[in-house]
């Protein structure tokens, strides 16, 4: 078997035969990073024309209704403690920055789109390396369908993706269930793809049915001045919008790696080009 | 069909795992802080982004 050192030649060549020994992790990266930057930029265009003018919109009904997710609660009457008092000031003095809306809003939006392409690719690049590899596009492709599954689908069953001035249960507990959902979506379809056993296989879909038995974390109402239209317009453009970012950070992942990273592949890429 | 071999198979195994793991971690890492972080300033600059993500938001 030929090593796969011509990467490390690949991607520096001054560093070559005197530090071989982050190798792996200096691939992950440059794999992570063309197809996060690319998969990114795709998601930010798609953001810009489907998701955000729906949140743009969202803004005037959360304006109106005066449901502003940043106050506090209102605090009582002059007659209550002087603690109340100070909590019934504060939120008026810290109000953070925010980009301004328009350019630098949607530069902001970008920059964190790339940012998150890479580290999603990130994981991504490494966990499937732990199975493998991705050994080209075809199956990149594939690895891009579980990680919308992981991140988008299986979360957003629970938890659909919500519009500003939405009614939503507390923070802390909803990252929770994301979180978990997440971890446990990843390993429900690790042990029903790699482990080769039947009682595996039915644990994995335990595993992935178990936190939507559990249930996510609702709002005591879900009276919403969002219309439900505008909302399920949202839903679909988000959805559809991460599938196809995780689909081209799969394959363009898969493309990189199979073109850059291992001699004998060479021979296959004349019918992927 | 399947002539790529895994990344990093002239390192020892251990070596391996840990560049591999330190990755994601990586990549976790910036994933929570863009998506999850309670920093009002870090949420004001992705917000978009995290509605967009379908991630939990205010």
């Amino acid at each position: 078997m030929l090593p796969t050192t011509i990467a490390t030649r690949w991607l520096s060549p001054a560093t070559n035969e005197s530090k071989p020994t982050m190798s792996v992790f200096r691939n992950v990266v440059f794999i992570a990073a063309i197809s996060g930057l690319l998969a990114g930029v795709i998601l930010a265009a798609l953001q810009t024309y489907s998701t955000d003018p729906l949140i743009f919109k969202a803004e005037t009904y959360e304006n109106a209704g005066g449901h502003d997710h940043g106050a506090a609660p209102v605090a009582g009457t002059e007659a209550t403690a002087p603690a109340a008092d100070a909590q019934a000031v504060a939120p008026a003095e810290e109000e953070a920055w925010a980009p301004a809306d328009g350019f630098e809003r949607f530069a902001y939006s970008a920059l964190a789109n790339i940012v998150s392409g890479i580290a999603f690719g990130l994981i991504l690049v490494a966990v499937s390396e732990f199975a493998g590899g991705i050994a080209n596009w075809r199956q990149g492709v594939f690895w891009g369908f579980a990680g919308f599954a992981v991140f988008t689908l299986a979360p957003g069953l629970g938890l659909p993706p919500e519009l500003p001035a939405m009614p939503a249960a507390d923070l802390v507990s909803r990252q929770i269930w994301w979180t978990l959902t997440v971890v446990a979506t990843a390993a429900g379809l690790a042990l029903i793809a790699f482990k080769q056993s039947l009682p595996l296989a039915v644990l994995g879909v335990a595993l992935i049915v178990a936190p939507h038995i559990v249930g996510a974390p609702q709002p005591e109402s879900h009276e919403s001045p969002i219309p439900a239209d505008l909302h399920h317009s949202f839903v679909v453009a988000v959805t559809i919008s991460n599938l196809v970012f995780w689909v081209v950070l799969g394959a363009v992942a898969g493309y990189v790696r199979n073109r850059f990273m291992s001699e004998p592949a060479q021979s296959l890429n004349g019918r992927l080009a | 069909m399947n002539t790529v071999s895994a990344l990093g198979t002239d390192v020892s195994s251990q070596s391996r795992i840990m560049q591999l793991a330190l990755a994601a971690l990586l990549g976790l890492f910036v994933v929570g802080f863009l998506g999850f972080s309670h920093m009002e300033v870090v949420h004001n600059a992705a917000h978009d982004y995290r509605h967009s993500m379908a991630f939990p938001c205010h």
